[in-house]
């Protein structure tokens, strides 16, 4: 008995190992092709490790493409798109799970259809009101259409309505307005969900490619996805260059991660159980 | 308290609907600008776009390849951390990490390591003996190396899911079966995985959504002018293709409608389907 245990956790370690070098060799041959020469990345056969570690692919990228303002878009684009959609879907998720006003069925019902529909679907149309403000390459085009969210207001109003009816009532005899209720009881207790939305929508915003690409062709107003696209399409043959700029895109939201590991992983597990 | 998100989605998506379905019958020029009402013309067009078909034919591939691999791996990995396992935490960060980073750079590293005259991949089939291959303009092998990535980045994101809906099933039903004797794979079938069953719909309907609007790994992976190009684009890159690289925006707005449609179709099957074999208790 004691034999054969021991066999299925060596078993066990062995398969999660080896998913884990499967998890993460792209990443370090992301990160060994960053530092070759041109010729060194083209050696037939393959050089895994370079001669010396140079940082010309690094320099390519930061002289043909305004990378710090890349970030700079990317990140302002992102954060501006959770804090909308999490006050906005939280404020909706909540009216739709405890207040009664006119309409409220049809409204909801209509919200509900929304979700139904691929976010491609609305692309075309979205594009040219955008066009016809006038915002095309410009920093509001990467974030207005998805400040609104049919997803996070569903998705909090689920949240609210987990929540026992007494503990509103108990706050209501105390004297507490709608108000108070709703931030210094309600809110506090849905943080999970306001976090799973957060992390969810940065997710989102970070790696989306067809929206940016489509509304913002300068490469001054660019986000990181559709930088990297372009810069693909122009310097094909650069390879150390294409690789480091692929690491310098990726590294913020590893970073980032790395910090917040506890909520992405509960955040993520959240959307499962409620949805 | 609606207000935001109403007014909001009444201008980004509402009137949208409304108006890609209009569009649809429309033919839009260069410049957006509308050329008449022309009734059924772009759909009778699709319908006779081989490449339309082409593109619809790859995404049920792609969705027939992708999203029981994804299931299966995600599951696998799950039931594996789920045990008393040495290093747990560790092991779910790291396969969480190819969910969160941008498919974008992830892509372009995939096309490096596949590249015919110069990866690695090919590299490794050399000193083994093997032939080497053009995987990405290969026929054969085009749409599965592009599976792999998308495989690969799902997998971490959908284990996480499943391995809180396993956390969330009671302790009392595995004593009582250790009880009797049962090994850990009859534990498995009789117990986790009828009553995983409600996590694993959310996690096929989510995965069949998101398979079947499969664009980026496309576009980063393969060349819009390249042959391969035909064999490996999914209705979303046909999509993107018509209005933006051709600027045929009624004919998009159709194909724009079609993916809807069967989008639609799909999940509410699943939805039908679901009572011959979720398990809610």
């Amino acid at each position: 008995m004691n034999k054969k245990n021991t066999l299925s956790k060596v078993i066990v370690y062995a398969i999660l190992i080896g998913g884990v070098l499967v998890c993460i060799f792209p990443f370090l041959w992301m990160i060994l092709t960053s530092v070759k020469t041109n010729a060194e990345a083209l050696a037939v056969p393959v050089k895994i490790f370079p001669a010396k570690i140079r940082l010309e692919g690094y320099q390519n990228v930061l002289t043909k493409l305004p990378f710090l303002k890349i970030y700079l878009n990317t990140i302002i684009s992102a954060l501006v798109t959770v804090a909308a959609q999490v006050t906005f879907c939280a404020m909706a998720g909540y009216a739709y799970a405890r207040i009664n006003f006119p309409f409220k069925n049809f409204l909801f019902t209509a919200t509900l259809a929304v979700l139904m529909v691929p976010g491609t679907f609305f692309i075309l149309p979205q594009y040219r009101i955008i066009n016809s403000l006038g915002m095309l390459n410009t920093i509001p085009a990467l974030f207005l259409p998805n400040l609104f969210s049919a997803m996070g207001t569903f998705l909090l109003r689920q949240f609210f309505l987990s929540l026992p009816q007494e503990l509103e009532d108990a706050a209501y005899i105390d004297g507490c307005n709608r108000g108070t209720v709703f931030f210094k009881i309600m809110l506090p207790l849905v943080k999970p969900g306001l976090v799973s939305l957060g992390i969810l929508t940065f997710r989102f915003a970070w790696n989306d490619l067809m929206w940016p690409m489509v509304v913002n062709t300068s490469t001054e107003k660019m986000t990181l996805s559709a930088a990297l696209s372009y810069m693909q399409g122009q310097y094909i043959t650069d390879f150390p260059g294409i690789m480091a700029g692929a690491l310098m895109a990726v590294i913020p939201m590893i970073v980032i991660f790395a910090i917040f590991q506890k909520q992405f992983i509960e955040g993520v597990a959240h959307t499962g159980i409620k949805g | 308290m609606i207000a935001p998100v109403t007014v909001g989605l009444i201008i980004f998506y509402f009137y949208p609907f409304f108006r890609v379905i209009r569009d649809s019958l429309h033919d839009i020029g260069s410049f957006d600008r509308d050329l008449g009402f022309v009734g059924l013309e772009n759909y009778i067009t699709m319908m006779h776009d081989t490449e339309m078909w082409q593109a619809l034919g790859n995404t049920f591939k792609y969705v027939a390849i992708i999203v029981p691999l994804s299931l299966v791996f995600a599951l696998l990995i799950a039931v594996l951390l789920n045990a008393k396992i040495r290093g747990q935490s560790f092991f779910r960060v790291v396969y969480f990490l190819p969910a969160v980073t941008m498919s974008v750079a992830v892509s372009m590293v995939w096309r490096w390591i596949f590249n015919g005259d110069f990866g690695v991949l090919n590299s490794l089939m050399t000193t083994i003996g093997l032939e080497p291959r053009q995987w990405l303009s290969d026929k054969s092998t085009a749409m599965l190396c592009i599976s792999i990535v998308s495989v690969w980045t799902n997998v971490g994101y959908y284990m996480i899911i499943l391995l809180a809906g396993i956390q969330g099933i009671s302790r009392g039903y595995y004593e009582a079966a250790e009880i009797d004797g049962a090994t850990p794979f009859q534990k498995f079938y009789k117990i986790t995985l009828p009553l995983l069953t409600p996590t694993i719909f959310y996690v096929i309907i989510m995965l069949v959504i998101s398979t079947f609007q499969i664009f980026s790994e496309i576009y980063m992976m393969v060349d819009q002018r390249s042959k391969a190009m035909k064999w490996t684009q999914s209705v979303v890159m046909h999509f993107y293709r018509s209005a933006f690289s051709y600027s045929k925006k009624g004919y998009a707005s159709a194909v724009a409608v079609l993916l809807f449609v069967i989008i639609m179709a799909l999940t509410i099957f699943q939805m039908k389907m679901q009572k011959k074999w979720v398990n809610y208790d």
